[in-house]
């Protein structure tokens, strides 16, 4: 029986839940997320259920990576912007985020990023525009993909936000 | 989160816990013990709420001459001063919310 397996996913910015999500379910399964790069994914074998595994968007920060380390979660990695954390579910729940105000201000790091991107391929594509060789139109694209990525998280930061006028 | 304004449950057993100097595993650990449970502070959460705090002055990170220990925090004077204000107002809040139900 195999011990090791690379599985090559997509996900857009705003699915980084069901991400979330299908990373528990391969734990689940008996598979722990071990390492990333690039879109791709690589697991191995563990007991069904033995491990909690957590993502979020963080800049290059070694204190919390040590701050997360004394709280007993296992740093996995990083793919661009995100990194990727697990914890045996013996050694008890395992979240992030435990209150609205912190899962708002996770968005609005994500949101920051995708609107700095997204204008600098706007800006890009404007200038590529007029360039001989005609190719801002890629970068326009992906600014008008960007932007979409940040209306989705506004959507969920919004819904957050309605609930935050009732309790925290 | 200025003074005046009610302090989130996080914010609140934080400064508790910091009452005696603590590193952040020992901060989730008092909080989840003093509410038997119930509250639980994520670490990505705890750590935001580490540098508000630390940011404000409520509370500062104690020195250590080894840079490999695990970080402790204490409460300042003035973080100690924004606790007892906001146990006031708890204690307002509760002891409304008893004597109105006593009397339906």
């Amino acid at each position: 029986m195999e011990d090791r397996k690379t599985i090559r996913k997509w996900f857009w910015v705003w699915s980084f839940e069901e991400e979330e999500d299908w990373l528990n379910e391969m734990a689940m399964n008996g598979w722990v997320l071990e390492s990333v790069s690039l879109l791709t994914y690589h697991f191995a074998r563990c007991e069904p259920g033995e491990y909690s595994v957590r993502l979020e968007m963080h800049s290059y920060d070694e204190t919390y990576l040590s701050f997360m380390k004394e709280t007993g979660a296992e740093y996995i990695g990083r793919m661009a912007m995100w990194i990727y954390f697990r914890k045996k579910t013996a050694d008890g729940p395992f979240d992030l985020f435990s209150d609205i105000d912190s899962r708002i201000r996770h968005l609005d790091k994500i949101s920051k990023m995708l609107a700095a991107v997204g204008a600098a391929n706007l800006l890009i594509g404007i200038a590529n525009s007029f360039s001989p060789a005609r190719l801002g139109w890629i970068n326009l694209l992906c600014a008008t993909l960007l932007m979409y990525s940040l209306g989705r998280i506004h959507g969920k930061k919004e819904a957050l936000e309605r609930e935050r006028l009732l309790h925290e | 989160m200025s003074e005046g304004f009610a302090l989130t449950e996080s914010t609140y057993y934080i400064l508790l816990s910091l009452v005696k100097p603590r590193h952040g595993y020992g901060i989730m650990q008092l909080t989840e013990e003093l509410s038997g449970g119930r509250v639980h502070l994520a670490a990505g959460t705890l750590y935001g709420a580490l540098n508000a705090l630390s940011a404000k002055g409520w509370i500062i990170q104690l020195p250590t001459d080894d840079e490999s220990r695990r970080k402790e925090y204490r409460l300042t004077a003035k973080g100690l001063q924004a606790l007892k204000i906001e146990v006031a107002r708890l204690r307002e809040l509760a002891d409304n919310g008893e004597r109105i139900l006593r009397e339906v």
